[in-house]
C-alpha cells in the first residue's frame, strides 16, 4: 500500500487544557487508509476529548498539529472537518427520528431543485450508499421505524455520502444486539477495504480483537502506546490502561450453597404483553445470569419483578411470603433493589449532587419527624460511598452530571446499597464503564453475594454473565427460553447460550419478530 | 503516585470550578436588580427612599406570593397559568363570605380553601390523568375565572368594613403585613425546598421524574403537592388583593398575573425545565418587576412604554444570564 507512507490523518503533540485540568497532554495518533485503528483507554482517559478535537468540536491547546494526507489542517469548527472528510459517528445518535432515512442523510446539505427541496433526488441519491452497506431498509423509511442497529447504518451513509474518509465511531456497540453488532462489523471489514481510515473506540476486548488492525491506548490524557494486531493481547492491553497488572478479570470467589431455600420465587410473571410467563428461583448468595438478545424482554423482566411496571398476571414471593401491590417504593422496602440499564435517562440525577443522588430513595426513612432534614444527611451518606466505592474525583457536592460513566455507576449502585437489599436487579451494570470500574463492580457482586445477598445479573456481554453467575437463564421472545449450568469445572459455553437466545427461527431476528408480534 | 497527583488536581479543578458556578448562579439577578436601583436613583432623585421602597415591596408582594408557588410548580418542570383566575376567585370569595358579619371568621379559611380545592383539582388531572399541565391550567385559567364571575353574579362585591383589611392596609412594626406575609412565603417555600425530603422530592422530579420513580419517590403524589402549594398560595394572593381594596371583581382582577408570576420565576434563574432554581431568586425576579414598574411610573414613562420596556427587560435579563453562566 503507497498509503502506509503517508498516513492518512496524523495528530502529533496534541494538548488540551479545561481551566486547571489537562484532559490531553502530547497525544499523537496515526491512522493510515484502509485501516481500522481502536483507540482505547478507560473513561476520562481522554479519547472523547481527542475525537471532538479532530471533529472540529473543540480546539487543541496551540503546539499540536494535525495533518491529513500529509498536510497541516486547521480545524476551528464542525464544518471544516466535515469538508476535510471527517465523520464523526457519536454514541448517541444525532438522527431526526421524524424524518425518512433519505432527509437524515441529506440534513442540511439538502438537494434542490428551483431553490425548493428535491425529495426524490435525495432518495435516488441516497439509495445507492444504502445498497452499498447491505441496508434491509429504504431511503423513504422514517427512523423512528429503524432498529438502533439500522440508525447506525444511517450515520454511517451519511458520512460517506458526504464523501468522508476518515470515519470514527465513539462506542458504537453498545446498545446493540449480538447480532446487531455482527452486521455493524462486517459494514467495518467492508469499509476498511474500500480504503477508508476508521478509529473505532471501545471498550470491549473481543470487538478490539475481531476489528482492528491496530490499537492505541490512552491513560489519564496521556498516549501510551500503539499495537500491531500481531501484539494485541488482553492483558497487556488491560495493563497498558489501567497502568497496572490486571489480576484476572473474573475471578469468582464465592460459591453459594447449592441447596438453600429459594429467597426469591417468581412464578408466571407476565405483563400480557412483552414478558411471560416466567418462572425462576433464586437463592440466597448467588449470582443468576440473565442473558438473552436486546428486546427478548430482559429488562421488561426486571422492572416486572421491581414493580416499576404492572404484573398483569403471576406472583413474586420473597421467603416464602407473597409481595403485594409491588411498586419501586414498595420493592425497595422489602428489599429488593433495581439497577436501571439506562444509567442517565432513568437512573440519575444528573444536575443534583452526588450526595443526594445517594440518598434519594432512603431520604424519607433518615429525616428528622415530618421530613425534615439537614444536608448534612444526605451529605454523610455521599462521604461513605466516596469512599467505600472508591468514586474518584468527586466529592459529596459534585454534580454527579461532571463525573465519568464509572463513577456514575457508582454512584447509583450507593443508591441502592443505601436501601439495604437483598435481592440486588443489575441491568447491564458494566455498561459504558471502563475496565478499572468494571473489575471494582465484579468485586462488589463478589463481596456482596458473600454476604448473603442474591444478584440477578442481565447483561448482554457473554463472557461476563459467564464470568460472574452460578447459572444462567436465557430468555428469548419475552420467555426463560432456557438454563444453563455454569460451574467452575465446567462452564457455560457461549455457544449454548447463544443457540438459546437465537432460538429456532434463524437469525430473522427475534428481538424484532417479537416487535411485530406485541405491536 | 502519579495517580494520586492527577486524582488531586481533577479533584480541586471542578470543585473551584463548581464553587464559582454555584456563587454566580446564588448571585443570580441581584446584581442587575442593585442596578435598576441606583439607575431610577440617578434618574428620577426619588427612587431610594424609605416611603417608596416600602411602596415597591407593597406591590412587589402579592406577585411574590403567586411567583413562590409558581417556583414550585416549574421545579417539578410544570406550568401553572391558572393563578391569576384563583386569585380572582378567592378574592371574590373572601370579600362575598364577609357579606354575612356572622360568617367573617370564614372569609380567609374559604378563600384559602377555593385556592386549595383548584389547585388539587389541577394536580389531580396532570398527576393521575397525566395531561399535561400547560394544557390543564389553561383551561382552568378560562374556567376558574368563570366560576370566579359566577360566584360574584357577575358583579364588583364589595365591604368597606372589611375585617381582614388590616392585611391590606396594616403594619408590623411599621413594615406593612403584605410584605411580612410575603417574606414569610418565602421564607418557608425555602424551608419546604431546601430541609425538607419532599423538597429534595420536587428537585428530583423536575430533573429526572422517570429516574424519580425508580428511586421509589410517588411522583404523582409529589405533583399534586406543589400544583396544592400553588393554589393555595393563589388563594392568599387573593386575599392580599381583596383586603387592599376592600373589593373584588371576578372579571378583571388577577387579569395577566400569572405572566408576571412565571417572568419573575425565570428572571430568578429556575429553569424551564425543572430541576434547577431557587426561591430567594424568584424574590429577586419579583422585586426587578416591581422595581421597574414603580421606577419607570417615577420617570413618568407612559404606561405604553412600561409594557414594551418591561418585556424587553425581562427577555434582556435572562440573556445576559444565559451568556454569564454558560
Amino acid at each position: 500500500m503507497d498509503e502506509s507512507s503517508t498516513p492518512r490523518l496524523e495528530m502529533r503533540g496534541i494538548s488540551k487544557t479545561f481551566g486547571a485540568i489537562r484532559a490531553l497532554r502530547d497525544v499523537s495518533l496515526s491512522v493510515r487508509g484502509g485501516e481500522v485503528h481502536a483507540l482505547m483507554g478507560e473513561n476520562g482517559a481522554g479519547k472523547s476529548t481527542l475525537m471532538k478535537i479532530l471533529a472540529g468540536a473543540l480546539r487543541a491547546d496551540s503546539g499540536g498539529e494535525i495533518r491529513i494526507r500529509g498536510e497541516v489542517v486547521q480545524m476551528s469548527n464542525p464544518h471544516e472537518a466535515r469538508d476535510r472528510g471527517i465523520a464523526v459517528i457519536y454514541q448517541e445518535l444525532a438522527l431526526s427520528p421524524n424524518l425518512t432515512v433519505a432527509e437524515n442523510i441529506f440534513l442540511g446539505r439538502e438537494r434542490t431543485r428551483f431553490g425548493l427541496l428535491d425529495r426524490g433526488a435525495q432518495r435516488r441519491a441516497a439509495a445507492p450508499v444504502l445498497e452499498r452497506l447491505g441496508a434491509d431498509f429504504t431511503a423513504g423509511t422514517r427512523v423512528m421505524d429503524l432498529s438502533l442497529g439500522q440508525r447506525q447504518m444511517v450515520e454511517i451513509a451519511r458520512a460517506l455520502e458526504s464523501d468522508a474518509d476518515i470515519i470514527v465511531m465513539d462506542e458504537p456497540t453498545t446498545a446493540l444486539s449480538e447480532r446487531e453488532s455482527e452486521q455493524l462489523f462486517r459494514l467495518v471489514d467492508r469499509l476498511r477495504d474500500e480504503g477508508i481510515a476508521m478509529i473505532y473506540i471501545s471498550h470491549r476486548m473481543d470487538e478490539v480483537y475481531r476489528l482492528s488492525d491496530r490499537c492505541s491506548v490512552l491513560r489519564d490524557g496521556a498516549y501510551i502506546g500503539t499495537l500491531e494486531r500481531e501484539e494485541l493481547d488482553p492483558d497487556r492491553l488491560v495493563s497498558m490502561m489501567v497502568g497496572r497488572e490486571a489480576s484476572s478479570f473474573y475471578e469468582k470467589a464465592h460459591r453459594p450453597p447449592s441447596e438453600a431455600p429459594a429467597l426469591l420465587e417468581v412464578r408466571d410473571l407476565t405483563d400480557g404483553a412483552r414478558v411471560g410467563p416466567c418462572s425462576f428461583d433464586l437463592r440466597a448468595g448467588e449470582v443468576l445470569g440473565v442473558a438473552g438478545l436486546v428486546g427478548s424482554g430482559r429488562t421488561e423482566l426486571a422492572r416486572l419483578i421491581y414493580g416499576a411496571d404492572r404484573a398483569t398476571g403471576g406472583s413474586v414471593r420473597l421467603d416464602g411470603e407473597l409481595l403485594e401491590n409491588r411498586g419501586p417504593r414498595r420493592s425497595l422496602d422489602n428489599g429488593i433493589a433495581y439497577l436501571t440499564e439506562d444509567r442517565k435517562g432513568l437512573g440519575l440525577f444528573l444536575e443534583m449532587p452526588v450526595a443526594d443522588n445517594v440518598a434519594m430513595s432512603v431520604l424519607r426513612d433518615r429525616a428528622f419527624a415530618g421530613g425534615v432534614m439537614t444536608p448534612e444527611i444526605a451529605a454523610k451518606m455521599g462521604r461513605d460511598h466516596i469512599s467505600s466505592l472508591d468514586i474518584r474525583g468527586a466529592g459529596a457536592s459534585t454534580r454527579v452530571g461532571n463525573l465519568s460513566g464509572g463513577n456514575q455507576q457508582k454512584v447509583l449502585l450507593a443508591r441502592l446499597l443505601e436501601a439495604a437489599p437483598r435481592v440486588l436487579i443489575l441491568d447491564e451494570p458494566t455498561r459504558g464503564v471502563d475496565v478499572g470500574a468494571k473489575s471494582e463492580i465484579y468485586g462488589l457482586i463478589d463481596r456482596l453475594t458473600a454476604d448473603g445477598l442474591a444478584v440477578i445479573l442481565i447483561s448482554s456481554e457473554l463472557a461476563e454473565v459467564i464470568g460472574t453467575s452460578d447459572r444462567i437463564l436465557v430468555m428469548r421472545e419475552g420467555r426463560i427460553a432456557g438454563e444453563v449450568a455454569n460451574t467452575r469445572d465446567s462452564p457455560a459455553t457461549q455457544e449454548a447460550i447463544m443457540s438459546l437466545s437465537a432460538g429456532p427461527r434463524e437469525n430473522k431476528g427475534a428481538a424484532k419478530a417479537h416487535e411485530e408480534e406485541t405491536a | 503516585m502519579s495517580e494520586a497527583t492527577t486524582e488531586t488536581t481533577t479533584d480541586a479543578g471542578p470543585g473551584r470550578r463548581e464553587r464559582m458556578r454555584a456563587l454566580l448562579r446564588l448571585s443570580g439577578m441581584l446584581p442587575i436588580l442593585i442596578l435598576l436601583c441606583v439607575g431610577f436613583e440617578i434618574a428620577s432623585g426619588r427612587f431610594l427612599t424609605f416611603n417608596n421602597l416600602s411602596i415597591v415591596m407593597q406591590q412587589a408582594s402579592i406577585n411574590t406570593v403567586l411567583a413562590a408557588g409558581m417556583t414550585f410548580v416549574i421545579l417539578t418542570g410544570g406550568i401553572d397559568l391558572s393563578v391569576g383566575s384563583i386569585l380572582a376567585l378567592s378574592a371574590v370569595v373572601a370579600v362575598a363570605v364577609t357579606g354575612d358579619p356572622a360568617l367573617a371568621w370564614l372569609a380567609i379559611p374559604a378563600a384559602l380553601g377555593a385556592g386549595l380545592a383548584c389547585g388539587a383539582a389541577n394536580g389531580a388531572l396532570i398527576a393521575g390523568l397525566k395531561l399535561p399541565p400547560f394544557i390543564v391550567t389553561l383551561g382552568a385559567l378560562t374556567a376558574v375565572r368563570g366560576v370566579a364571575r359566577l360566584t360574584a353574579d357577575d358583579a364588583t362585591v364589595f365591604n368597606s368594613n372589611l375585617p381582614f383589611a388590616w392585611i391590606g392596609n396594616g403594619t408590623l412594626f411599621g413594615v406593612p403585613w403584605l410584605v411580612v406575609i410575603a417574606l414569610a412565603v418565602i421564607v418557608l417555600s425555602w424551608f419546604i425546598l431546601r430541609r425538607t425530603v419532599l423538597g429534595t422530592w420536587i428537585y428530583a422530579v423536575g430533573g429526572n421524574a422517570d429516574a424519580a420513580a425508580l428511586a421509589g419517590i410517588k411522583v404523582p403524589l409529589v405533583l399534586i403537592f406543589v400544583y396544592c402549594v400553588s393554589g393555595l398560595l393563589s388563594g392568599l394572593g387573593g386575599i392580599m388583593s381583596a383586603a387592599r381594596l376592600y373589593a373584588a371583581n371576578g372579571l378583571q382582577l388577577g387579569q395577566a398575573y400569572e405572566l408576571d408570576a412565571i417572568a419573575a420565576v425565570i428572571l430568578g434563574g429556575t429553569s424551564f425545565v425543572g430541576g434547577i432554581g431557587s426561591i430567594w431568586g424568584t424574590l429577586v425576579g419579583a422585586l426587578i418587576i416591581a422595581v421597574l414598574t414603580n421606577g419607570l411610573i417615577l420617570m413618568g414613562v407612559s404606561d405604553i412604554w412600561q409594557y414594551i420596556i418591561k418585556g424587553g427587560v425581562i427577555i434582556l435579563a435572562v440573556a445576559i444570564d444565559r451568556f454569564r453562566t454558560a
